[in-house]
């Protein structure tokens, strides 16, 4: 098959502005991840194109971009499940500063990760020669949330991180929620301290748009949720 | 620029990462790495991470020291592996109390499973008689590598580690035999960072990327071992690479052997379940190394199906297991399928052919992680090496399922300890401006090269080469072929030529570099394979079919020679209590 292209293009040695360039590539196979496609393109076609990328199937959380609109991971989806009738659209994550092309600063989103002390904190000594105990069912509370990759696909679809850089936003409360909810953890106030401020997770309106974008399907919003309930029934 | 810092840590997978934790407060660290720390590799790895814990049933860490060594097809040094195997308890232990999210058993303990060689024996009282499968993979559902990096990364942050994100390393500073720093550039814009250190760590990864089928990462160009190759140091068993049995079709991407370990079977076009015939005891939990023979045997006989590509593959049946189990043990596999082959694994069997996984081979260390200046052992100054860049050899020919993740915390950790004792002493070498020379020679260089040659057709080239003839089977002829493709290749990329000539994010001029990375591993690779006439573990030569432990019960020590062939020598095994015998299983 043959598809169309626009990708948006940014070098600030030379542009002013981002603007998109057209790409027409002949002779593709539909079952090829964008990633492929980009990769088509820098090895074949224009060295120049420049985004992130590592593992190729989803778990290194570096290719995260906005495709067709909606943030997805490139190497996570493949021609056939788009719309190739149409040229396809591909941009940096919103909300986050263009390092160049496809490429955005990732320095906020991190900063904000590490606001939530996103490790365990227990001050009570383990066991001396075993692990700590925990039912199966507690761990596997945790699951959903640690399978977050960090790709930002979530943060940056967020309308309330758009209007307000500040912000949390929802990868950094789902890290939360994954040491909140741990049976190992003590920290659970100093961490719903944080959360409950007026850059906190009260800016997050349950919109739905991160459980949209969230390309390991993590119930964001439902996450989230359980946190504000915590939060909102604390007795001081 | 010039930074300071008592110790550096090159890369922020897992062995890096535990390094880091383990340098005291009162020294300065800092941690390099080419992508973020949570891009890094080990996030990929499923299946779990062996230790003899006894959470499920009874076991003990020398039936994990002896899997390991006839895993390895007695190349391993057993000394070595006595140590990573003891360790492992308290290791897998201390990743507990770290934070680590493990699947749990019904007491509470940490879960653990089936993985493909690790057993013990049948009857207690015969140690070296009958053995059966044993469950000693502990687990994360299929993301224990994930939840292992974001772990030990979230300890590297409690611990206000510092990182240098994104920067390039491109030379490692040498004077007398001591390590006195790197030198790095940042990719985001191209300056050179000079960085002094008294001890330096290597913790950079495989290179799984010189093959056209892989589970590795793109980033997985085995940079540091080609930096310690160019500094005149040795790489250690570079012909053994392992192929992963079980990798998607078309993809290479790893389907985890835990996926065995829960009872899936591996089935030729027939229906047969032909790992029966080769392992009649373990069958499909057999070590990778014969799995992937016994799939491409099949295939060579016939009984594989030709894909629309044009290549064969065999077939992965999980769909006995039930969604259930499935979905909870096994979820991020079967997605990997659904997603992309369009296969429904609860109700269809997986495409699956071997795919190049991981280096046995790599920058020789000792146990202390000490980098070693040659084959008798000597150790270089100040200079550091774990997790699958290094070659200790506890792996040998073949790395048993799960040994990888152990491997990253044990020596990770070790390596951290060792440091901390080496800076009790070591002073700063002097370090000037100069010494950023080579690398910004070497950007200019890239810039100003002009020829019309281009880095991707050298690297497919060079990935379809080694896939044809350094593969799972090996002959001579093949090897041959190779060392003729491997000179033209290289001559080649001295014609190649940039587009992008920017200084910003200029991911061209990385991949410029991680090629020429990939050619020097895949020159101490094919040399040493072309040199090593025998079969050991994931070394099989079809000239040389059997093992020759008169001959060949040694390690291979590559050194580069610039305008001529590595020069090879060689260091015997360390053998302790397990003498060689045959692999059967």
């Amino acid at each position: 098959m043959d598809i169309q292209l626009k990708i948006l293009r940014f070098n600030p040695e030379k542009d002013k502005q981002p603007y998109f360039q057209d790409f027409n590539l002949k002779n593709v196979s539909d079952d090829w991840r964008l990633l492929d496609v980009l990769h088509e393109i820098k090895w074949n076609y224009d060295g120049t194109l420049t985004f992130r990328r590592s593992c190729a199937h989803g778990i290194c959380g570096s290719d995260g971009m906005k495709i067709n609109g909606r943030n997805r991971l490139a190497c996570s989806l493949l021609l056939k499940d788009i719309n190739t009738k149409k040229p396809i659209t591909i941009e940096p994550l919103p909300a986050l500063p263009i390092i160049k092309d496809l490429v955005v600063d990732m320095t906020n989103f991190f900063d904000k990760y590490e606001v939530v002390k996103p490790y365990l904190i227990n001050n009570s000594p383990p066991p001396p020669d075993g692990e700590r105990l925990q039912s199966n069912e507690d761990a596997e509370k945790l699951f959903e949330s640690a399978k977050c990759i960090l790709c930002a696909c979530c943060t940056t679809s967020c309308p309330s991180t758009w209007t307000n850089e500040n912000y949390i936003g929802p990868a950094a409360l789902v890290k939360a929620y994954r040491f909140i909810y741990d049976t190992r953890d003590e920290g659970a106030d100093e961490r719903m301290d944080i959360l409950d401020t007026p850059d906190g997770i009260w800016r997050c309106h349950t919109i739905f748009n991160c459980v949209e974008a969230c390309p390991k399907e993590i119930n964001i919003t439902w996450h989230i949720s359980q946190l504000k309930k915590k939060i909102s029934s604390r007795e001081y | 620029m010039i930074h300071s810092y008592d110790v550096v840590i090159v890369g922020a997978g897992g062995a890096g990462l535990r390094a880091a934790v383990e340098i005291p407060k009162e020294y300065s660290c800092a941690v390099i790495s080419k992508v973020f720390p949570p891009r890094s590799h080990t996030g990929t790895a499923q299946g779990g991470v062996c230790a003899a814990l006894s959470n499920m049933e009874e076991d003990s860490w020398e039936n994990h020291v002896f899997d390991t060594v006839k895993g390895s097809d007695y190349l391993g040094d057993q000394d070595s592996i006595e140590v990573m195997c003891k360790d492992a308890i308290r290791a897998i232990i201390e990743l507990e109390h770290m934070g680590m999210p493990f699947s749990r058993n019904e007491e509470g303990k940490i879960a653990q499973r089936y993985f493909g060689g690790h057993t013990k024996p049948a009857d207690q009282n015969d140690p070296y008689g009958k053995r059966i499968p044993v469950k000693r993979s502990c687990y994360s559902a299929d993301r224990t590598g994930h939840v292992m990096l974001h772990t030990l990364f979230e300890n590297t942050i409690k611990n206000q580690v510092t990182f240098f994100s994104e920067y390039f390393v491109t030379d490692l500073l040498m004077e007398n035999g001591v390590c006195k720093g790197v030198v790095a550039f940042d990719i985001a814009n191209l300056e050179v960072h000079i960085f002094k250190a008294k001890a330096v760590m290597f913790a950079t990864g495989g290179y799984g990327r010189v093959f056209r089928i892989t589970s590795n990462a793109h980033v997985g160009t085995g940079d540091g071992m080609a930096l310690v190759y160019n500094a005149g140091l040795p790489l250690e068993d570079m012909e053994f690479f392992q192929f992963h049995p079980t990798g998607l079709w078309k993809l290479g991407i790893l389907v985890s052997e835990a996926a065995r370990g829960e009872g899936g079977i591996l089935k030729n076009k027939d229906g047969e379940r032909f790992m029966a015939r080769y392992a009649p005891t373990v069958m499909d939990l057999a070590p990778r190394d014969m799995v992937s023979r016994s799939i491409i045997n099949e295939i060579r006989e016939g009984r594989g199906i030709r894909g629309s590509d044009g290549t064969d593959y065999v077939l992965l049946d999980v769909s006995h297991l039930g969604k259930e189990v499935i979905d909870e043990k096994l979820p991020e596999i079967t997605g990997f399928a659904r997603t992309y082959l369009g296969v429904e694994p609860t109700k269809e069997p997986i495409p699956i052919q071997p795919t190049a996984h991981y280096a046995m081979g790599g920058i020789p260390t000792n146990v202390n992680c000490e980098v070693l200046l040659n084959e008798k052992g000597d150790i270089v100054k100040g200079l550091y090496a774990a997790g699958e860049c290094a070659c200790v050899s506890v792996h040998g020919a073949n790395r048993l399922g799960t040994n990888s993740l152990l491997d990253l915390v044990v020596f990770g950790r070790r390596g951290g300890k060792a440091i901390s004792e080496y800076l009790k002493t070591a002073k700063f070498l002097e370090v000037d401006e100069s010494a950023a020379k080579k690398t910004n020679e070497f950007i200019s260089w890239l810039f100003s090269s002009n020829g019309n040659e281009k880095i991707s057709d050298i690297r497919t080239e060079l990935q379809n080469a080694m896939m044809e003839n350094c593969g799972v089977f090996r002959t001579e002829e093949g090897l041959k072929k190779m060392i003729d493709k491997l000179e033209e290749l290289k001559k080649r990329y001295r014609n190649i030529s940039l587009q992008d000539k920017s200084k910003v994010f200029n991911t061209e001029l990385v991949e410029a570099i991680e090629l020429e990375n990939l050619l020097k591993n895949a020159e101490a690779t094919v040399y040493g394979a072309y040199q090593r006439q025998e079969s050991r573990g994931a070394h099989s030569r079809e000239d040389f079919p059997k093992r020759d432990d008169n001959s060949w019960m040694k390690h291979t020590f590559a050194f580069q020679k610039f305008e001529s062939s590595p020069e090879l020598k060689y260091k015997p095994v360390v053998v302790t209590k397990y003498q060689p015998m045959e692999r059967k299983y």
